[in-house]
């Protein structure tokens, strides 16, 4: 289909517009979309991340504030992704960016959710995991604790247990590598 | 291993049974997002890696074997693309799955009621979609397939932001719930964009179906969530299914009052495009897509007897240019698809009254 427009470029954007209950239809290029004004809404696949990097270098500076850097130079070490590309293309390169990117984040994701904590489902594994690490903090801090009060039989039992865990955590973490 | 997808003719699960609320909800769906950790992302990683991903989804699900249920795994570059797109029509995969190959595959559950998208925009979108307004049992029934996979495979998860997905939007639950709506009473009365407006200042997204074009046709109405991060699943399907619940309700009472107050006018209305869509040796994707709407409203109200509505909704995917080839067994060009299109309904429609 052809640009209603220009009648030269493929219509890649399609707009319904609802007016005092008065519907109406809009094939356009781009170009023509964008030159109009119209809020540019396609069936792409990717369009959302367009819309996305619009949001995303609005409210850099608080975070550059906590961090005491600017987003610029943070880069993801395990994807390579950097921070600006993130805000290029609008997606995430792996699992590792989103602590990498961390308090930049933020204001992206309050604007586009309301909410910056996810709630419900724990993954049984990650749940395994989660009391684990947080029994090991624990547990060291039991142990040094003992240490410095030079009760050398009890911190012998605490260290027992926490070699117990560490084996527990690196089966846990080997496992889910071959799984 | 099966690599061909032959069962093309055969309706998936959706199709095949009313379900609750039928006569307005065609059918309720829900897909989890879900990664792998440290792996880079379908699009980033190489072609090795999405490999090493299609391979790990594929040995789970032959350990799982037993829980998952009759499943058979598709490679997408062993599938002809039109076997792929006539799984596209039938929503079990999606277009990027398709179109854009990164060692994507699809398992699918023979009843084609789940299906799990391998390299898709994520790792894996874990789909169920059912028959009518079964949002909750499509969740449990999502979170069992979930549940199991997260046995074999190491999750992308953070205590913060949830499920870790390569799209900021879906991050959290990860979960897109949606309902596909047959809303033709309150498009006839000019109500449906004063509801679809009111819909999407609840924080809904809502679609028009598209047909070959980019016309809505056939007055269905897709409505999904928008927010996935701060909500749990269960309460993002109750909301979207209490919204659900009151449209239902306003379209049968629209309905009612169509039935009651200009009945003779809408029995006349459905039983013209009865006889068109029985009787027209060439039909367009949009002319069909119309016209069942409206013989699918003179079923609802009992207006028209011979036909089931169970029917309608099988021949809404199978009209389509893909699922059209396979089934005659063809490839066609569009002059072509428009007669086989009409061959097709008045041999369904003809069989349909003799049953
Ligand atoms: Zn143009
Ligand atoms: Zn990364």
């Amino acid at each position: 289909m052809l640009c209603q427009e220009c009648q030269k470029n493929q219509a890649t954007v399609h707009l319904t517009k609802i007016v005092n209950g008065e519907h109406s239809e809009q094939h356009l290029c781009e170009q023509c979309a964008r030159e109009k004004g119209e809020f540019v809404f396609n069936h792409q696949p990717f369009s959302i991340h367009h819309l996305l990097t619009g949001l995303m270098n609005i409210d850099a500076q608080p975070a550059d504030k906590l961090m005491g850097f600017t987003s610029a130079k943070v880069q993801c070490n395990n994807c390579g992704l950097t921070y600006a590309q993130f805000g290029q293309i609008g997606r995430f390169g792996c699992s590792e960016c989103y602590h990498a990117f961390g308090e930049w984040l933020v204001p992206l994701m309050r604007r586009i959710h309301g909410s910056t904590q996810h709630v419900g489902t724990v993954p049984r594994r990650a749940e395994g995991a989660v009391k684990l690490r947080r029994s090991l903090e624990e547990l060291r801090q039991q142990l040094q604790h003992l240490v410095e009060q030079e009760e050398f039989e009890k911190a012998a039992e605490v260290r027992d247990r926490i070699r117990e865990l560490e084996e527990q955590e690196q089966e846990q973490e080997g496992g889910a590598a071959n799984g | 291993m099966v690599n061909d997808y032959k069962k093309i003719v055969q309706p998936s699960k959706w199709m095949s049974a009313p379900g609750p609320d039928g006569d307005v909800v065609l059918s309720s769906r829900v897909r989890l997002a879900r990664n792998l950790a440290k792996i880079p992302f379908p699009y980033l990683a190489s072609d090795s890696q999405t490999a090493a991903v299609a391979e790990q989804v594929y040995a789970a699900s032959q350990d799982l074997d037993g829980d998952l249920g009759k499943m058979t795994y598709y490679r997408m570059q062993e599938l002809p693309s039109l076997s792929r797109q006539a799984l596209v029509e039938k929503y079990l995969i999606s277009p990027l799955l398709a179109k854009e190959s990164h060692n994507s595959a699809v398992l699918l559950r023979d009843d084609e009621g789940v299906s799990i998208m391998v390299n898709e925009e994520d790792h894996l979108r874990i789909q169920c979609l059912l028959p009518g307004l079964q949002l909750e049992e499509a969740l449990q029934e999502a979170n069992r397939y979930d549940e199991l996979l997260e046995q074999r495979l190491d999750y992308a998860y953070d205590e913060r932001w949830g499920y870790l997905t390569v799209c900021p939007t879906n991050v959290g639950t990860g979960l897109r719930a949606s309902v596909m709506l047959h809303l033709p009473a309150l498009a006839v009365t000019k109500q449906l964009n004063r509801i679809l407006s009111a819909i999407a200042q609840v924080g809904l997204a809502v679609r028009g179906i598209y047909g070959e074009g980019s016309e809505t046709t056939g007055n269905l109405v897709q409505i999904s969530n928008q927010v996935t991060l701060g909500q749990s699943a269960e309460e993002i399907v109750s909301n979207l299914f209490g919204v659900t619940r009151q449209i239902v309700e306003q379209e049968k009472q629209v309905r009612q009052v169509l039935l009651n107050e200009d009945r003779d006018r809408t029995a006349d209305r459905v039983n013209r495009a009865y006889g068109v869509l029985s009787h027209a040796r060439l039909l367009s994707s949009q002319e069909a897509m119309q016209l069942m709407s409206d013989v699918r409203l003179g079923v609802d109200l009992g207006l028209i007897e011979e036909v089931q509505g169970d029917l309608l909704k099988e021949l809404l995917v199978l009209q389509r240019p893909a699922n059209l080839q396979l089934y005659t067994n063809r490839t066609l060009n569009a002059l072509d698809r428009d007669r086989e299109r009409a061959r097709l309904f008045r041999q369904k429609l003809t069989q349909s009254k003799q049953a």
